[in-house]
């Protein structure tokens, strides 16, 4: 059984045969995945240039609170995307959740909770829908998304008569507007912001999990991944589930931020496909980081930030959005042949053999497993 | 440039006409790998010239080549004495130059008609002419004798045999004087090859030129005048068919050393670890009877019929057999990814039909595949994740374990790489299939199905493959190896399945020559036994 080694020994020769911390890091900066990082500070620094203000630690707090939402969408929206589907769905669940928050719990703080769980299910259910026709009845889920957004807000349109509606309780409207106060320093951490850092660190642990890297081999190659006897299905469901569920979010935080109105929610997919791709994850599934995408978002949000403070009207939104998604995806193309062309010669040079002992092992008497 | 002027001695007289085609020192590569090296042929009219070889001889790059399908490095082609290049199949098609490959090509959702008029239908001013395509089509039909096909049938309508014919219809109607047929019967039953023979000899006795390539001999016997002979890329010998035999034929398919560098059989090792293996298999003969791991019986389903085999721990079985045999399927059929749906199938004595690759897995059963870029790897992975590939979708939590042991199979398996987190795709295919070997090995299966292990990879990398083979067997495992390269099978193999059109031809012991194989596995006629007999054990010509 010379195929298991002393598993003291084999940690050790993990280590020794991965590159180091540092090295790593910069390899990682200079990938779209990374590069995203990269242009996010360029654009907080150019804020900050125009508008020295937005440096002070309360009002950065503030913007990272404002661009949860999105980022927790794109988040979403990335665990389809590298499964190498889309979610197109997103905003009208997004617009749904805050119509049924806003309806059903009403005044009534008793009923925050229960409501909150009916979201959830809900949420799950829109997804587990999404997944089961594009996976089982293969209906491509462009198709598939397209269609439950349209029905989504077909609903949402007869239920309201496209009319805004009265808010919900308002310690239901706490979780997006409000924030534990009295911090030093920063005067107030918004809620939002705690919450997109568990979400943060819930997709990060999870893309690390068993779940994620299948996740990631489905996209990349869902017929080498069903032969390795992943159930590709299922796997591309719970990421359907999982982009729905982060909609709902989504949807709860914005009640507190922007009031239960139909338009709530409109247009939420495009900005989070495009943070995504902003962020290097490549359509077609297979490659990109979930911190990424969440950097994606920011790094939009800083964008049009940027674009207020130097006087471009609002309405050039959809348009820098479109441009950007355009762009990033021919970029993430180019980067990626260059790569391909030029990667592997340069990745031959140093290639060497991995070893697991300073001898050649020999079969260790270990067995089992 | 050694031009063979074929029919110089076969007398069959069309030499006193302008051959129709010629090819001069046909060179082709891909990735610099020489496929077809310095090829020869000329075609006459009327006549059927029929080419053989292993798979992989160059073959389909010959036909394809002519077809415009692929380019040539070098060399002429000369069609009725006028050099041509085709970079495209219509031009091809334009130039009196046809070809029918193995894949249909037909529009199901078209008639017959249309499908063979597609793209330059008959025209009555700016609108198609249905009534003049119709007529069309059936007088061309009937002048091949097929006049029983109607025009207006939609091709999903049509058997698997008569989409073939149309296809050649197709060929015929672009006024084709050469026509290429690849494997033109491999989806063709008895009755319907008949039919196919009657359309050849028709289009031959028209003047028409055929190249016919096949692998089942008797085809190539009962058709060609001529036959001309491939090996690894270089034309071995033209012939008349007269001059030859199927002993001769064989003899020139293979004929090639049988490369020294297959490890020793490894003794085999007392079950240490804790698997459940039914003792220590002391000798892989099945006089200990030991319980096979995988036994099928009458095993069947859309591609296979009727196939029995037992696997016995610490064995390599070879499986051989023709591109199509169903030699892929029989591991996908076992692997659960086209199940069996009749027949039995046993594990460790046990019956288990695994529905799903999932389920194969969860008894103890991998599968390497033939295409490892298309079904074994995740090429943007890295060779970590790769590696970790089966546990982590099949068994998640085994997944720290094996981690930890990655880097130490890696070792074992001798892969060259920068380090674990490099993404597959810079890696060589030797290096690619040992990430591919070693997320298997991961879950230490009991039952190891190889569909062409050493496909395009270096010398190096084969030999590590085959010392894990037998480090394998040592273990206790069994594999099922199939391989087109017949030293490998005869080099590794315990015992030899041969596999022809979806069954098991036959089985051959360990030392058998490769002429045995082939013959089993063509089907070709020995001399004194009834034809078609695949219960051959045996025997030179």
């Amino acid at each position: 059984m010379s195929t298991i080694l002393d598993p003291a020994a084999g940690r050790a020769v993990l280590q020794q045969n991965r590159a180091g911390r540092g090295e790593r890091f910069l390899r990682g900066l200079r990938t779209p995945g990374g590069g995203v990082f990269v242009l996010l500070v360029v654009l907080l620094v150019a804020i900050v240039i125009q508008n020295p203000s937005f440096g002070e630690p309360e009002s950065f707090i503030r913007f990272i609170g404002r661009t949860a939402p999105i980022a927790i969408a794109a988040i979403g929206q990335y665990f389809v995307i590298v499964s190498g589907e889309f979610d197109l769905s997103m905003g009208s669940v997004v617009t749904m959740q805050v119509i049924v928050a806003g309806n059903l719990i009403g005044d009534d703080d008793s009923k925050v909770i229960p409501v909150l769980v009916l979201m959830f299910v809900l949420g799950a259910v829109i997804g587990l829908i999404n997944g089961l026709v594009t996976t089982l009845l293969r209906v491509p889920s462009f198709i598939v998304t397209l269609g439950m957004m349209l029905a989504l807000l077909g609903l949402v349109l007869f239920w309201t008569g496209g009319a805004a509606q009265g808010n919900p309780a308002d310690s239901f409207r706490q979780i997006g507007r409000g924030g534990i106060e009295d911090v030093p320093v920063l005067e107030i951490i918004p809620y939002p912001v705690i919450i997109l850092a568990a979400v943060a660190v819930l997709a990060f642990w999870l893309m690390r999990r068993p779940y994620g890297r299948t996740l990631l081999a489905v996209g990349d190659n869902d017929v080498a991944a069903a032969l390795t006897g992943a159930r590709v299905w299922w796997v591309r469901t719970r990421a359907f589930m999982l982009s729905s569920l982060a909609a709902t979010v989504s949807g709860i935080l914005l009640v507190g931020y922007a009031g239960v109105h139909p338009s709530v929610g409109r247009g939420y997919e495009f900005t989070a496909i495009t943070a995504v791709v902003l962020g290097g994850v490549v359509l077609g599934g297979g490659r990109g980081w979930v911190l990424s995408a969440a950097a994606g978002a920011f790094a939009l949000e800083a964008l049009f930030t940027l674009l207020n403070f130097m006087g471009v009207a609002s309405t050039w939104r959809n348009t820098v959005q479109g441009v950007i998604i355009i762009v990033a995806v021919a970029a993430a193309a180019q980067s990626w042949q260059r790569k391909r062309r030029g990667g592997s010669a340069a990745a031959h040079s140093e290639q060497q053999r991995i070893t697991a002992a300073p001898e050649p092992a020999e079969g260790t008497d270990k067995g089992g497993n | 440039m050694e031009r063979i002027v074929s029919n110089d001695a076969a007398g069959n007289g069309p030499k006193r006409e302008q051959p129709v085609l010629e090819v001069r020192g046909l060179t082709k590569s891909f990735f610099g790998n020489p496929v077809l090296q310095d090829a020869s042929l000329t075609l006459h009219p009327g006549e059927v010239h029929g080419v053989v070889g292993e798979n992989g001889a160059g073959k389909s790059t010959l036909m394809k080549i002519l077809a415009g399908v692929y380019q040539r490095d070098s060399g002429t082609v000369l069609l009725r004495g006028q050099s041509v290049q085709f970079s495209h199949p219509i031009q091809a098609h334009e130039a009196g130059l046809s070809t029918v490959f193995q894949e249909f090509n037909l529009l199901p959702d078209r008639t017959v008609a249309e499908n063979i008029y597609l793209g330059r239908e008959p025209r009555k001013g700016m609108l198609v002419s249905r009534a003049k395509m119709n007529a069309a089509t059936a007088d061309l039909l009937e002048s091949l004798g097929i006049g029983f096909i109607r025009p207006t049938s939609l091709a999903r309508s049509l058997s698997v045999a008569e989409q073939q014919i149309v296809e050649i219809a197709k060929a015929v109607s672009y006024d084709a004087r050469i026509i290429s047929m690849d494997e033109p019967t491999a989806a063709l039953s008895g009755p319907e090859v008949s039919l196919l023979y009657g359309i050849v000899q028709r289009l031959a006795e028209r003047g028409t030129g055929i190249l016919y390539v096949s692998h089942r001999l008797r085809e190539i016997f009962d058709l060609c005048q001529t036959i001309t002979v491939l090996k690894d890329g270089r034309i071995v010998d033209t012939k008349p068919a007269a001059e030859l035999d199927d002993g001769s034929l064989v003899r020139m398919m293979v004929g090639r050393p049988i490369s020294a560098y297959f490890p020793d059989k490894l003794p085999a090792e007392p079950a240490a670890g804790s698997q459940t293996a039914e003792g220590p298999a002391a000798t892989p003969g099945e006089a200990t009877a030991p319980t096979p791991l995988l036994e099928l019986d009458g095993a069947g389903n859309d591609q296979l019929d009727g196939i029995g085999l037992k696997l016995m721990p610490g064995e390599i079985v070879g499986v051989a057999g023709l591109q199509g045999s169903g030699r892929t399927e029989l591991l996908h059929a076992v692997f659960g990814a086209a199940p069996f749906n009749r027949g039995s199938m046993q594990l460790d004595g046990l019956p288990a039909r695994p529905h799903s690759p999932r389920q194969a897995v969860r008894h103890g059963i991998a599968l390497i595949t033939e295409d490892r870029k298309a079904q074994g790897l995740s090429l943007n992975q890295s060779l970590l994740d790769n590696a970790l590939g089966v546990v982590r979708a099949v068994f998640p939590g085994r997944t720290s374990t094996v981690r930890r042991e990655v880097a130490g199979s890696f070792s074992i398996l001798e892969v060259v790489a920068r380090d674990l987190d490099q993404e597959v795709q810079y890696l060589s295919g030797g290096n690619q299939q040992k990430i591919v070997l070693a997320k298997w090995l991961a879950v230490s299966p009991r039952v190891v199905l190889l569909d062409e292990p050493t496909r395009g990879i270096d010398v190096g990398a084969k030999v590590a493959v085959y010392r894990l083979m037998r480090q394998l067997a040592a273990e206790g495992k069994g594999v099922l190896m199939v391989s087109s390269e017949l030293p490998e099978v005869i080099g590794m193999s315990d015992r030899i399945l041969v596999m022809r059109d979806g069954q098991l031809a036959g089985e051959l012991p360990a030392g058998a020559t490769e002429e045995e194989i082939l013959r089993l596995a063509t089907g070709a006629r020995v001399p004194g036994t009834a034809p078609e007999d695949g219960s051959t054990t045996g025997g030179t010509a």
